[in-house]
């Protein structure tokens, strides 16, 4: 990915910002996120198939901000966390650079967040086409069958909230379960108490997941818990006509109130 | 009690796991589904696995639970009661086929619950528990036993341990006495050993944990925390998955009037661990947070407990979802 | 006592004094006569106070070893179990863990000068320590209490400096933030480092005891520094997150030190050689 490593260089050799976020191979062969502070050690990002993980997530963590501007790898998914991320006035758009990369692989030229809309509309937002097959399977299910797979699964779940933490959208300081004045999900993880928290969750992305698939991959029990906040991105979408992260001004779907807003449910 | 060693056949092993069926309970590893390795209470033999490396969650369930009841109350004002939870109903378990580095951590759990003053649950499930472990024949890049003191085939933890053979049979070593009682019990399923050779995998010594442990002694303002812990998420699966953590949270949880008290799994990784009511939190960020899980496995454990923290599994590494790698950090701590 | 570590005795709330808008001080008393012949406790210690289905929180002992029968507890409410606690009555039940932690050394202060300099809400450990060493007076030399306030109100133990004031074998020194006096206000105006300074006290054959909000604790230390404290004699209690009080939920250390085993109280020498993880 030489012209990855090149820009990154640069933007750091001309202090255009202070870090570069992007992926690195760890000595068994997976790549993880790297954090570029020095301009010699730009050589080690790398961009393949192995380069999935979500890097938005470092966007709202102290220890990354403190750095100062950042650069930031964007494959299509973190684009759009990042629009999300701007849109919820978490991060401000003179603060990063958006290194983007297309879907072959290629690095774009992201000038701006006009440029960087352009390029997520011109995409397919729907879920990813690996998980459309499962996701259309579920759905055949019948309520009773639906219950019965999510509570078999949602057993294995051991409340470490890799899924939360792995997620750009959750960035809350203090996250609902973590209040106890009153303690709306018990902290203990039985089945019933891990659904209310995934039901949670997922109710807490609905209008807002862009369907990178982080929070199933970081599960560390196997949960597909991503295929509950999709099925939610496929029902907002059916309802709403929108996808999330098209725009730094859009606001969350369900928290917006527009007068031509169907009320066919209610009335 | 000195170790006895014995032969014992595949088709007895199957007669003696069905035996021991018949009145315990049976804590084996069985492939999932999803092809995950995972324990489960009385599978049938065939399901069971001898050729596991890890599974995805360690066996410390059965000696902590993720959720352990502590009492039940009454909440009712002058009248409010408290009733205890009857101990002798925890049923005799049989771990079976748990690699070494699994049944040395009940070693680790033991320095921290019978340590000053004794969590008599805890103690009470050891008590309860038979463990037949089972040395490795295979390992892979995660594995790292042979750092923290102990091999593929260490008997620390185990009553019995089991080492498989060319032909495809085992040799058992009766370690203790809760073994001993178990051949006393089937003599017939075990036959004195052979000439025959022992499969046991080779896991490459990727550092010293005493050098570890020596430099932590003065690594606590080094740059190296900052470097190495950027990517942490901090989430709590490291902590979760490591047969050897055993942080607590404490409880309470009512319906009405009637409620109980129960200590479940906690993570010094979480933001919130060490959070003051009054707002200051020791440990805000996530590298004085990373730094207190290594400094705490490899300097505070040894230091106070004479006891390691870590045993070397490599599930915290292959269950991270950012490639934390401790074994790798370790490495790098030591030459620092 | 049964051999389940975290299970509580049962108190009765006998005694209930609202010391300011948000603080309260109970008194509690033993439900079972048998616990309340058995249970002792020292200077220094804590426990786990609990309301039933809501949680435990941690706090000192704030009476004194010296009196049996009843403990007592100052809390303000901050969280959920304190609100909690500060809704019950009297009657009401609580469960109390304990007693936890290491003890103030009063057997290595006998013959000395006692210098006690509490803030605002830090005044309760340290009450449990001042009238432990009031009831044995005659083992110790000069007692000095320094006390201040961010104003009147938020003074804590009101009747008892009262009390404290009029001995003649201790001295008191109340002091409030600059703005927090009332008209008739009588006793000094400041900071506490300031008024320490001011007291002068002697450090020979003294021991300090200092418990406040970090803030104080960081400027008053170089005042006793200046007044020739060595840092072997000067005391102070670190609080910590707590759950389960006896080393082994791994919440409440600092460095390779428990706060709930090997403190809450250390001296300032100990401190120096712990990581600032507090």
């Amino acid at each position: 990915m030489n012209n990855l490593i090149t820009r990154a260089k640069e933007l750091l050799e001309n202090n255009n910002v202070q870090v570069v976020v992007g992926y690195e191979a760890g000595p068994t062969g997976l790549a993880r996120p790297a954090f570029i502070t020095n301009p010699e050690k730009a050589e080690k990002l790398i961009y393949d198939d192995r380069c999935v993980q979500n890097l938005a997530v470092y966007l709202t963590k102290k220890e990354v901000k403190k750095f100062g501007k950042i650069a930031i790898i964007a494959t299509l998914p973190v684009m759009r966390s990042i629009m999300m991320l701007i849109s919820e006035q978490q991060i401000t758009a003179e603060n990063i650079v958006v290194l983007g990369i297309s879907s072959e692989g290629n690095l774009l030229d992201i000038a701006n967040m006009q440029v960087m809309q352009g390029f997520i509309e011109k995409s397919d937002l729907s879920n990813p086409a690996k998980y459309k097959d499962l996701l259309a399977e579920l759905r055949k299910l019948t309520p009773e069958e639906k219950f019965a797979y999510w509570q078999k699964e949602l057993s294995k779940c051991i409340k470490c909230y890799a899924c939360r933490q792995a997620c750009p959208m959750c960035y809350c300081t203090r996250c609902t379960v973590e209040v106890n004045q009153p303690q709306w999900i018990p902290v203990q993880a039985n089945t019933y108490g891990s659904m209310e928290w995934h039901i949670l969750r997922a109710m807490h992305l609905a209008g807002r997941c862009i369907s990178c698939g982080e929070c199933g991959r970081a599960c560390p029990v196997g949960i597909p818990c991503h295929l509950l906040t999709m099925q939610l991105v496929d029902q907002v979408h059916n309802y709403f006509k929108v996808y999330a992260g098209t725009s730094d001004k859009m606001s969350s779907v369900l928290s917006t109130f527009e007068p031509n807003d169907k009320e066919s449910f209610i009335i | 009690m000195e170790t006895t060693r014995k032969l014992i056949r595949k088709q007895s092993l199957e007669k003696l796991y069905k035996l021991l069926l018949e009145s315990r309970k049976i804590y084996a590893p069985v492939i999932a589904a999803d092809k995950q390795v995972e324990y489960k209470y009385n599978p049938s033999f065939s399901d069971v696995t001898f050729d596991h490396i890890r599974s995805t969650l360690s066996v410390k369930n059965i000696v902590f639970p993720k959720v352990e009841n502590l009492f039940s109350y009454v909440n009712a004002k002058t009248e409010s009661t408290i009733t205890d939870i009857d101990l002798n109903k925890i049923p005799e378990v049989v771990l079976w086929g748990a690699h070494p580095c699994d049944n040395a951590a009940f070693d680790t759990l033991r320095s921290i619950f019978c340590w000053d003053i004794n969590d008599e649950f805890f103690s009470k499930r050891m008590e309860k528990l038979l463990v037949i472990g089972l040395s490795c024949h295979l390992s892979d890049e995660y594995c790292f036993c042979t750092s923290v003191g102990l091999y593929p085939n260490s008997s620390k933890g185990s009553d019995i341990l089991l080492t498989r053979l060319q032909n495809g049979d085992f040799k058992a070593d009766i370690l203790t006495e809760k073994g001993n009682n178990v051949l006393l019990s089937s003599p017939e399923l075990f036959e004195p050993v052979t000439e025959e050779k022992v499969l046991i995998t080779e896991v490459m010594q990727k550092f010293s944990h005493e050098q570890v442990t020596i430099k932590l002694k003065t690594a606590f303002e080094h740059p190296f925390w900052v470097a190495n812990s950027l990517r942490c998420i901090g989430c709590g699966a490291c902590a979760y998955v490591c047969p050897a953590c055993a942080c607590f949270d404490i409880q309470d949880e009512s319906r009405g009037k009637n409620g109980k008290r129960y200590r479940s799994w906690d993570s010094c990784g979480f933001g919130l661990f060490t959070l003051h009511t009054s707002g200051h939190n020791p440990r805000e960020v996530q590298s004085q947070r990373w730094r207190q899980r290594i400094m705490h496995k490899f300097s505070y454990m040894p230091d106070r407990n004479e006891s390691l923290g870590c045993v070397g599994c490599g599930r915290c590494s292959s269950g991270c979802p950012v490639d934390m790698n401790i074994a790798e950090q370790l490495e790098a701590l030591q030459n620092i | 006592m049964s051999d389940n570590i975290y299970k509580p005795y049962l108190m009765e709330v006998e005694n209930i004094i609202e010391e300011t808008p948000d603080v309260r001080t109970f008194r509690l008393k033993f439900k079972n006569a048998a616990d309340a012949e058995n249970f002792s406790f020292k200077a220094g210690q804590f426990g786990e106070y609990s309301v039933l289905g809501e949680g435990e929180s941690t706090f000192c002992v704030a009476s004194s070893p010296t009196r049996r029968g009843y403990i007592e507890c100052t809390f303000r409410k901050a969280g959920r179990v304190t609100n909690a606690l500060a809704n019950l009555e009297t009657g009401d039940t609580v469960g109390f863990r304990g007693p936890y932690g290491n003890t103030f050394p009063i057997e290595q202060w006998e013959g000395k000068n006692l210098l006690y300099i509490a803030g605002g809400i830090a005044l309760p450990p340290m009450r449990c320590l001042i009238w432990n060493t009031i009831d044995l007076r005659d083992k110790y030399k000069d007692i000095t209490i320094v006390y201040g306030a961010r104003s009147v109100s938020d003074l804590v133990y009101k009747h008892e400096l009262k009390e404290w004031e009029k001995r003649p074998d201790i001295r008191l020194i109340t002091t409030v933030d600059p703005g927090g006096q009332t008209p008739d206000w009588k006793g000094e105006i400041g900071f506490v480092p300031m008024v320490l300074e001011k007291l002068a006290p002697t450090s020979n054959n003294t021991v300090a005891i200092l418990c406040g909000p970090p803030v104080m604790i960081k400027f008053t230390m170089p005042v006793l520094k200046k007044l020739g404290f060595q840092d072997k004699d000067i005391y102070t209690t670190l609080e910590n997150r707590m759950k389960c009080g006896f080393g082994k939920c791994g919440r409440c250390n600092v460095g390779k030190v428990f706060v709930c085993k090997d403190g809450p109280v250390f001296s300032y020498e100990q401190i120096l050689s712990l990581p600032e993880e507090y």
